[in-house]
């Protein structure tokens, strides 16, 4: 552990700030050559079918278009389904833009359009023309439960169900209190501010520097290193800003495989960038359907947990998510029954978007907690308090650390919780209804594996090296600090490298892991160096540090000293000039420890609470106050990591009342493919937020006691939104979003 | 030399653009946006293009000290106007006031937006209407930002509106 920080744990200003602030930082489609090409796909306009005949003939003629691209004349790419395997691909047949004639969902790309500037590939694409064969479309989950199934090979085995437990059934039957309902969540679209975009920059030696929008430098180049056939050390990828992803940039997007396919069979530079319609046609949050059973002892004890949950997938992917085994983890209860199943929809094919499953799944067990402390007839946050685990029941593992109880505690406080009253519509603000509600969240602490390089230079200059990435989570400045923190340097003598392929092996930003393995990898490097260092120092005659060993030995002012004392140690500098090196260079790996995986489980956690007021005529809600209090170990920069708490509750806002993709199953076609339609939350729609880290030490999730914070921040926030708009209106609404016309069908259920 | 990167043999028009402070005489097919001039032959890329259809804010700039989205805006129709893009606000090195204060607040992630709010929050204080932080929400809505640093944004907004002494920001800061 680093003990005593003196960076670690400040909240720094983000170092990429200055240069995200000025314009000055360069995104994926913002790179230049001369004699650049520019892109443009022309997406499917039916759900499913054939295309019977596709007319590029007037496309081609117009002035500045050099080619465009069908199935027709697709250049020859790999055939074998695992040269097509990123690093998150899914069981069955991934996506291979401009395949052949069929049509697998809206918006798939049909063509694309090849021109000496951006107007004329846009306007081009607009005059080829489609025929199309257009099949019965089924793309309404509540329609296709019949066709629903087990994914016959599991994405993780960790998705998987975990076996009943108890007699869940029996125990529901004959429990006093009980609630069974169905919630349904509607589609979400990630969209991120920045469109999908790749410049793939072609020289004559055959090489390719590409920047690419991903969460992944390396999955990208993998990828088109085993579609093209190309030599991996002929492709870089780098991704040194990303605008956004929330997951939607794990898997490499098609206007990649486009834009290099170009370059390389017209031998020139090419840039793709996708349009704001086209960012809603792939990975996107499935449509999720489920259903919550809960029964208590008279005194609020769960007696039994049911939860099955059905997801939507595409035709060509089995897309698999962990939606209900957070009901089983969550609080003790000795009767579980779980289920999952998805059902194929004629769509793309969904994916990760923040806390894959959980968002979804968690949102409608504490909506269903909510309902239960109602039936009971106990405060929401009693029940809670009264059912709390202190192990994981669905492994059967210990926890490797859960401060929950202070999360609720703080939260509760700073919220006021001990003023709320429980009757429902007892509260309120001139015309407005108030209500507070709350609930629980949870997401799993990982560690991937991560390997990084560190230097230190005999005048003091720090440089790390990771193929991580930063896409707005502040991994530039939280790499920094551990260096910093290692060496005794100050942040500026930190120079981070990340966002590029060619650097040491990391993978793909996600799952809220990369704080805790690149952060961890960049301190075992830097111990590495001191090692070294150390080795060096012993060499010289008379060394101070002759009988020193590594673990007593540590960097402060610029000088190699013992911990016990500061007095005894020898300039660094003089180290390496004795050992005739101007830097010293150590690579770092950390992967999960299988033996505390064995033992251990490791969660964060957060209490989410939240406050709306309704209009008590047109019962607009608006979330007027949100508290959220987080358990995640150690928090390396506490403004960074609160900005990554505010998003996902703002996000989470976004999924509670506004974000809603719509589909005319007439027709399978998504129809809201804008911002003006599909509504994610705005200013005017964010109040007041607090955030609270409570203490937490974690010695076992990983190397350096974090857990990470990217997926947390939503999980929760939906049903406390929830929670808190039957609080105020007595309405339970059980199908997300919330919109205003499903708040005036709701009769008072009260 | 401007010409030149825009030229593929279309019809033209030429105007006189001022951007950030330089003039600039500029042969532009008349179905160049000014987001897609600044973008692509200017390489101003701190403008960002967000949806292209006036619906994200991330293209928003100053013209004559007004905020607008780029992407509404066609280059031709700019004849004669002063155009300030977020490079013209101040550079890394020397960060305008509103800049200094996103910094600070942490008020983005990603970044991409940033641009786009930051201009619109230059022209907010301009306009001289935000009297309150219910106001500074209301008049940044078309600003989007999927990060979710709105309060961030807010705070960073009603600090500089203190700083420049705007009513009733100026009573808070005394």
């Amino acid at each position: 552990m680093l003990n005593e920080s003196k960076v670690v744990g400040l909240p720094l200003a983000r170092i990429d700030g200055p240069l995200k602030v000025s314009g000055k930082a360069r995104y994926a489609a913002e790179h230049f050559a001369t004699d650049m090409l520019f892109g443009r796909v022309l997406p499917a306009t039916i759900a499913t079918g054939r295309i019977t005949d596709i007319d590029v003939s007037e496309a081609e003629r117009f002035p500045g278009v050099v080619k465009v691209y069908t199935y027709k004349n697709r250049p020859t790419v790999a055939k074998r389904e695992s040269k097509w395997k990123d690093e998150v691909a899914l069981p069955g047949y991934t996506m291979r833009p401009l395949e052949d004639d069929h049509v697998q969902f809206d918006g798939q790309p049909i063509a694309f359009v090849v021109a000496e500037n951006f107007e004329a590939a846009r306007d081009a694409a607009e005059l080829i023309r489609v025929r199309y064969a257009a099949y019965d479309p089924h793309t309404d989950l509540l329609q296709e439960q019949a066709n629903s199934y087990e994914p016959p090979v599991p994405r993780m085995k960790e998705f998987m169900p975990p076996k009943p437990r108890g007699d869940a059934e029996g125990a529901f039957a004959q429990a006093p209190h009980k609630i069974a309902f169905e919630y349904y969540m509607e589609g979400e679209h990630h969209n991120p501010m920045e469109l999908f975009g790749s410049t793939v920059l072609w020289e004559k030696d055959g090489r390719l520097t590409i920047h690419d929008k991903t969460q992944g430098p390396q999955n990208s180049h993998d990828y088109v290193c085993n579609v093209f056939g190309l030599k991996p050390e002929n492709v870089v990828v780098q991704n040194k800003f990303v605008g956004g992803a929330f997951g939607q940039g794990l898997r490499p997007k098609y206007q990649l495989f486009l834009a290099v396919m170009a370059s390389l069979d017209l031998r020139r530079s090419v840039k793709a960038e996708m349009s704001r319609r086209e960012m809603f046609y792939l990975t996107w949050r499935p449509v999720c359907l489920q259903k919550v059973s809960l029964a208590a002892d008279a005194e609020g004890n769960l007696q039994s947990i049911m939860h099955h949950a059905l997801g939507g997938t595409s035709r060509y992917e089995d897309y698999q998510e962990n939606v209900a085994n957070w009901s089983g983890m969550a609080y003790k209860c000795d009767n579980v029954k779980i289920s999952y199943e998805i059902a194929k929809l004629d769509r793309s094919t969904p994916g990760d978007m923040r806390a894959p499953g959980a968002a979804s799944g968690v949102t409608a067990l504490e909506t269903a907690m909510d309902e239960l402390a109602y039936e009971v007839g106990i405060d929401p946050l009693e029940l809670r308090i009264r059912n709390f685990i202190h192990v994981d029941q669905n492994q059967d593992k210990e926890l490797t650390s859960k401060a929950l109880h202070a999360c609720y505690r703080e939260a509760a406080e700073s919220f006021g919780w001990a003023n709320r009253s429980h009757e429902p519509r007892s509260m309120k603000d001139g015309n407005e209804l108030v209500g507070w509600g709350m609930a629980t969240g949870f997401w799993e602490a990982q560690l991937s594996e991560a390997e990084a390089k560190v230097s230190l230079s005999s005048d003091g200059k720090v440089v790390v090296s990771a193929a991580a990435s930063d896409i707005g989570t502040g991994t530039y400045t939280i790499l920094n600090q551990v260096a910093a923190e290692a060496f005794g340097v100050s942040p500026q003598a930190v120079t981070v490298r990340i966002g590029d392929s060619s650097l040491p092996k990391t993978s793909v930003e996600g799952g809220s892991w990369t704080a805790a393995s690149s952060g961890s990898a960049v301190q075992v490097a830097a111990r590495a160096v001191v090692a070294t260092l150390l080795k060096h120092a012993q060499s010289m005659p008379n060394s101070p540090l002759a009988d020193a060993s590594e673990d007593q030995v540590e960097i402060a002012e610029g000088r190699l000293v013992l911990q016990a004392n500061h007095q005894v140690g020898v300039a660094f500098a003089d180290i390496m000039e004795a050992a005739g090196v101007s830097e010293v260079e150590e690579h770092g790996k950390v992967a999960p420890d299988p033996a505390t995986m064995k033992k251990f489980s490791a969660y964060t956690h957060s209490a989410v609470f939240v406050e709306v007021k309704v209009d008590e005529e047109l019962l607009i809600p608006r979330v007027t106050r949100v508290v959220t209090a987080v358990a995640a170990g150690r928090i390396l920069n506490p403004k960074t990591a609160r900005s990554q708490i505010l998003g996902g509750v703002v996000m989470g806002v976004g999924m509670a009342l506004h974000e809603e993709g719509m589909v005319d199953h007439r027709t399978g076609r998504v129809m809201n493919h804008n911002l003006a339609e599909y509504h994610v939350p705005a200013h005017a729609d964010i109040e007041d937020l607090e955030v609270i880290f409570v203490k937490e030490d974690d010695d076992k999730v990983s190397p350096i006691g974090v857990k990470g914070l990217g997926e947390i921040g939503i999980v929760g926030v939906a049903a406390a939104v929830s929670n808190a708009i039957f609080h105020a209106t007595g309405k339970r609404i059980r199908h997300f979003p919330m919109t205003i016309d499903k708040l005036l069908a709701e009769p008072d259920r009260h | 030399m401007d010409s030149a990167l825009l030229g593929s043999g279309l019809p033209t028009c030429s105007v006189n653009i001022s951007i950030n402070g330089e003039n600039r005489s500029l042969d532009i097919p008349p179905w160049v946006t000014l987001l897609d001039l600044l973008r692509g032959p200017l390489e101003l890329t701190g403008t960002k293009k967000g949806c292209d259809h006036g619906q994200c804010g991330a293209c928003t700039v100053l013209i004559n000290g007004e905020r607008v989205n780029s992407c509404l805006k066609l280059a031709v129709s700019l004849d004669g106007a002063e155009v300030t893009t977020i490079e013209g606000l101040g550079t890394p090195d020397n960060l305008h006031p509103m800049q200094k204060a996103f910094v600070e607040h942490d008020a983005f992630q990603c970044g991409y937006c940033t641009p786009g709010q930051i201009c619109s929050a230059v022209g907010l204080v301009k306009e001289g209407r935000a009297r309150s932080r219910a106001d500074i929400r209301e008049l940044m809505s078309g600003n989007l930002c999927r990060c979710g640093a709105y309060s961030n944004i807010a705070d960073a907004i009603e600090e500089v509106l203190g700083a420049e002494g705007a009513q009733p920001y100026k009573e808070a800061a005394e």
